[in-house]
């Protein structure tokens, strides 16, 4: 299902990254205030919206996993988390270049917005441990489902939170009177953010079907089992056996077969 | 705050897009050795152990 989706997305990432980085420097005018280094505005705020909207994806997806007992909308909502942490990382060290740039230094303490994005990365960044410490897959998808709806409304709440903030050094984007930049700046900002969004999904359905993948292995793994434990049964156990041919394959898929299977990951 | 040079300003803008660019491409390289290697496991157990496709065993 994922790998069929995959060819278009990518295509379309493609293309959309490609019109997205000719209007960033080929076509939005540069900041009067800023000059050449306000082009870092078109990477770092789509990619922090797209990563907080990950965010809140994943808490929906990982309520969906609660209502339908699903194991897949858990595995959409891990994929979706991970991969917002990740470019999390990126909003963090990309905010910091410019940072250093506009204000000389490459981390303001007292900023609102930094810090607590800051925060909302140092939380998601337990998630995978507080994951992966549950052996029982049951138990982990249900942790981690409860973990992520939290996070979502933490996410949430930490926005608006941010937005009612008095003081502000870190700039505004969108505010109740609009997007405070002219219209070339302004479709330049939403064409960076449609690509950003395509890499999210793409990259999404990317991993998925990774684990889809994983999934059917296992179930291969499984039924070949299955099958040699049946045969063994069937056949009296050892005495009554066959003795298979010196390197014949079903000798060695059936202890392939047993060999562990390590957590999703 | 005065606009910086662009000589200046073209480090920072490279750097802050090369580190995104990095991100995507050691993401898109570790997914795709781990598709590679199980897309491998699971043709070689499904050669050896005839195990049903999903199509068939609807």
């Amino acid at each position: 299902m994922y790998g069929r989706a995959l060819k278009p997305l990518a295509l379309a990432t493609a293309a959309g990254a490609a019109l997205a980085f000719g209007l960033i420097f080929f076509y939005a005018p540069l900041d009067a205030d800023q000059g050449f280094i306000q082009k870092i505005f078109y990477l770092h705020v789509p990619m922090a919206i797209v990563a907080l909207l990950g965010f809140l994806a994943g808490g929906v997806m990982a309520a969906m996993h609660l209502r339908t007992r699903r194991r897949a909308w858990d595995m959409r909502s891990y994929v979706a988390i991970h991969l917002s942490i990740i470019l999390a990382v990126g909003v963090l060290v990309t905010g910091s270049i410019w940072a250093k740039a506009s204000w000389g230094h490459w981390w303001v303490w007292d900023e609102p917005m930094l810090v607590s994005f800051l925060i909302i990365f140092l939380l998601y960044a337990v998630y995978q441990p507080l994951r992966f410490s549950i052996d029982d897959p049951e138990r982990q998808a249900r942790y981690a489902s409860v973990f992520a709806i939290s996070g979502a409304a933490f996410t949430v709440l930490n926005f608006v939170a941010v937005r009612m903030a008095a003081t502000y050094t870190h700039p505004r984007v969108f505010s109740q009177t609009g997007g405070n930049m002219p219209p070339a700046m302004f479709l330049t900002f939403l064409v960076a953010l449609g690509a950003m969004a395509l890499v999210f999904v793409t990259l999404w359905t990317l991993e998925l079907g990774s684990k889809n993948a994983a999934e059917r292995l296992r179930r291969a793994r499984r039924h070949l089992q299955r099958e040699a434990d049946g045969r063994e049964a069937g056949l009296g156990g050892e005495a009554g056996r066959p003795r298979p041919a010196a390197g014949a394959p079903a000798a060695v898929s059936v202890s392939a077969a047993s060999a562990p299977t390590p957590a999703p990951r | 705050m005065p606009a910086i040079p662009l000589e200046t300003a073209g480090i920072y803008v490279a750097a802050a897009y090369i580190v995104f660019l990095a991100l995507v491409l050691v993401y898109v390289a570790i997914i795709g050795r781990k598709v590679g290697r199980l897309e491998r496991e699971l043709g070689e157990l499904e050669q050896l152990g005839g195990e049903p496709s999903r199509d068939r065993q609807r």
